[in-house]
């Protein structure tokens, strides 16, 4: 099923949280919905599931727009994030619940076929009889998406599907669920917060910032050229140094050297360079000068934090171990430093600052947590 | 190949998690001296003994005391028969209204935003803060024969206060908060998830509240019933101001105690008051059962 949404606004209170989304999403892609908390990744699910109604604009599922259906009449499949699972059934009676509840019941003996195929599918058969108390949070999730896969849903929407597991189990479940969507085909959209889990799993990526799309893309798309300054900071660290362009050359602030730049920004820019875009190059190379001041060794990654010699701001750069330059740095050498790729974006009014902020600071409690 | 860590079962539980309770049952850093712990256990017996368990022997052993026949003469006597009948009907009348005021007002107030939510939250608690005495007269004020409602009630040929309908009324508002009260923490902690998912699975609203919200509750809502129904057989002040004390029509179990004792007919007196001890006695066992059971149900939703 193929899923256009057009023009979605969606406030609550005076908190915009959708502010004009625009999507297209073909039939048995795996889409993530990356963005931090407040960002308006969950509540565009939540839209599209039908628990939120849009206040303005279209969703269509295979050309027909059923933004005022209720949810129950949606046909989609919904994973919680805290898996919501019925405490009192069994894990058997939660897979048959959308089945005992439709108006067309199929017969008994359809259902327990259908529970045993899923039960199959998520590789729990066996564990029909427990209650979800009874199981691990690995397990659970994947009850949880069986009972979302027996209505055959037109698309499955999972909300942080891995959010309250641990890293080993949220490796294994997330390959998982890659080879479990290759078999399906279902459409799948799910939403997170890590950005190695988006790149991972997904076939494209839609990076939300403030109720509106920053990017979509592929994987690759979105690390290697990302559209705006925020998709940048957000899907890995990033060095912000300041620079010019003229005439199609790019010069950095406090060097003489100069690289071609095919962007179309002139004047005034903010570069963009990841800690492992940068190199180490001899003397006389062209670069930047800078001190170093700390050297940390993590497996096979060598990375250094420096000064650069005309402003002393701080950059991080990220080494291979068998890089023959970067061995044996101490605190205190000078290093010339040269980037090897890097994004350009005017220069912004404010610079700022490298870390993000966790949550959008107006956003209303409840516009987050209204599931729990 | 390695194996997939979510296919895992859980861990087992540490001991302190276990049914069967801790290993450690005491802990040194916290304890008194030996001759501490024995006074102040004593101390707590004699007060249990002596103010609750004495006063709850006497009652049986004075309804006895001329014997089983005097006993038995005193219950069935007819207006003993219509008092203990009229106190099992309003219970039986006001205990369902309350089941039903109780579930709406909770699923009101833990599954909804609205404005006036904290108001409703302080109106349920009204009855536990309001004398019962209070609320019987507001019932005469409003109803009564020189109330608000009296004239019009009496065209139209309505009893209720000094009849049935006014017992049952103040009854309901006394025991109104025990079942919203116990529902509301349980409910409000389950959140919505549950049924949000029933509804993406495509169940109706009345489904989900059948099928998810009603079994996630049961245990709460037994016990909520239990108390309530407690109360409303035992209630005496406000049942007092409504009811009129007409003598096999209007006297609930504790009225008649009261009419009896008031005349010095105490094997009478002591005979219904058994009768209803043992109704209490009852409610008790069973929540205690409830408790329990219910218990262990509440440690199995928090377990996550």
């Amino acid at each position: 099923m193929n899923i256009q949404i057009r023009g979605i606004h969606k406030a609550f209170a005076s908190f915009p949280a959708l502010d004009g989304v625009n999507l297209d999403i073909e039939s048995g892609e795996l889409i993530a919905l990356l963005g931090p908390s407040g960002s308006g990744k969950t509540t565009l699910l939540r839209t599209i599931a039908g628990l939120e109604f849009p206040d303005e604009g279209a969703i269509l599922f295979g050309g027909e727009d059923i933004a005022n259906r209720p949810v129950r009449e949606r046909g989609v499949g919904f994973v919680f994030q805290h898996y919501a699972l019925f405490k009192h059934m069994t894990v058997a009676e939660n897979i048959a619940f959308g089945l005992n509840v439709r108006k067309d019941r199929p017969s008994k003996e359809a259902i327990r076929q259908r529970v045993n195929e899923l039960l199959d599918l998520v590789q729990l058969s066996g564990l029909d009889k427990r209650y979800p108390t009874q199981l691990s949070g690995g397990q659970r999730q994947r009850v949880a998406l069986a009972r979302a896969l027996a209505i055959e849903p037109k698309v499955l929407l999972l909300d942080e599907p891995f959010g309250a597991l641990d890293a080993k189990v949220r490796k294994d479940l997330r390959r998982w669920l890659r080879e479990l969507h290759d078999k399906t085909g279902y459409t799948t959209i799910f939403v997170t917060h890590d950005q190695e889990e988006a790149l991972e799993l997904a076939d494209r990526v839609v990076v939300m910032n403030r109720g509106r799309i920053e990017q979509v893309g592929n994987n690759q798309q979105v690390y290697e050229q990302p559209a705006t300054p925020f998709v940048f900071d957000f899907l890995g660290s990033v060095n912000i140094l300041p620079g010019e362009v003229k005439n199609r050359e790019l010069r950095f602030e406090g060097s003489d050297d100069v690289w071609d730049s095919e962007s179309k920004e002139t004047g005034l820019v903010d570069i963009y360079v990841r800690p492992h875009d940068l190199q180490l190059v001899e003397a006389a190379a062209p670069g930047l000068d800078a001190q170093v001041t700390l050297v940390q060794r993590a497996g096979a990654v060598i990375r250094i934090s420096a000064n650069l010699a005309s402003s002393g701001e701080r950059i991080e750069l990220e080494l291979s171990h068998l890089d023959t330059l970067a061995r044996s740095r101490q605190p205190g050498d000078a290093i010339r430093v040269a980037p090897i790729t890097f994004g350009l974006f005017p220069r912004a009014p404010h610079r700022q600052p490298k870390t993000l902020p966790d949550v959008v600071p107006n956003a209303p409690a409840e516009s987050r947590e209204r599931a729990r | 190949m390695t194996a997939d860590a979510s296919l895992q079962d859980p861990p087992a539980l540490p001991p302190e998690f276990r049914p069967e309770g801790p290993l450690l049952h005491r802990n040194a850093a916290i304890s008194e001296p030996a001759w501490v712990q024995r006074i102040l256990i004593s101390l707590a017996l004699l007060f249990l003994l002596g103010f609750l368990l004495l006063p709850l022997i006497s009652v049986f052993a004075e309804a006895l005391r001329n014997g089983w026949v005097t006993y038995k003469d005193a219950l069935f006597e007819p207006d003993a028969i219509a008092a203990i009948k009229l106190t099992l009907l309003v219970a039986a009348l006001a205990v369902p209204l309350n089941l039903v005021f109780g579930i709406a007002a909770a699923w009101a107030i833990t599954k909804f935003e609205f404005r006036g939510k904290s108001v409703l939250i302080s109106l349920i608690d009204l009855p536990f803060s309001v004398s019962p005495v209070v609320a019987g007269v507001i019932y005469i004020m409003i109803f009564g024969r020189h109330g608000w409602a009296g004239p019009w009630l009496d065209e139209n040929d309505i009893k209720i206060v000094f009849a049935v309908p006014g017992i049952v009324l103040a009854t309901v508002f006394v025991t109104f908060p025990f079942v919203a009260r116990e529902l509301i923490p349980l409910m409000h902690e389950q959140g919505t998830d549950n049924e949000q998912a029933a509804l993406t699975l495509g169940a109706s609203g009345w489904k989900t509240f059948w099928h998810v919200t009603l079994p996630s509750i049961k245990w709460a809502l037994l016990y909520g019933v239990l108390l309530c129904s407690a109360r409303a057989m035992g209630e005496f002040g406000a049942v007092s101001v409504v009811s009129g004390h007409i003598r096999g029509q209007t006297n609930t179990m504790p009225l008649h105690v009261e009419i009896l004792y008031n005349e010095y007919q105490f094997a009478g007196a002591f005979a219904v008051a058994s009768i209803l001890a043992l109704f209490a006695l009852i409610t008790l066992a069973l929540k205690s059962y409830l408790e329990w059971r219910h218990g262990d149900e509440l440690a199995a939703t928090r377990r996550h």
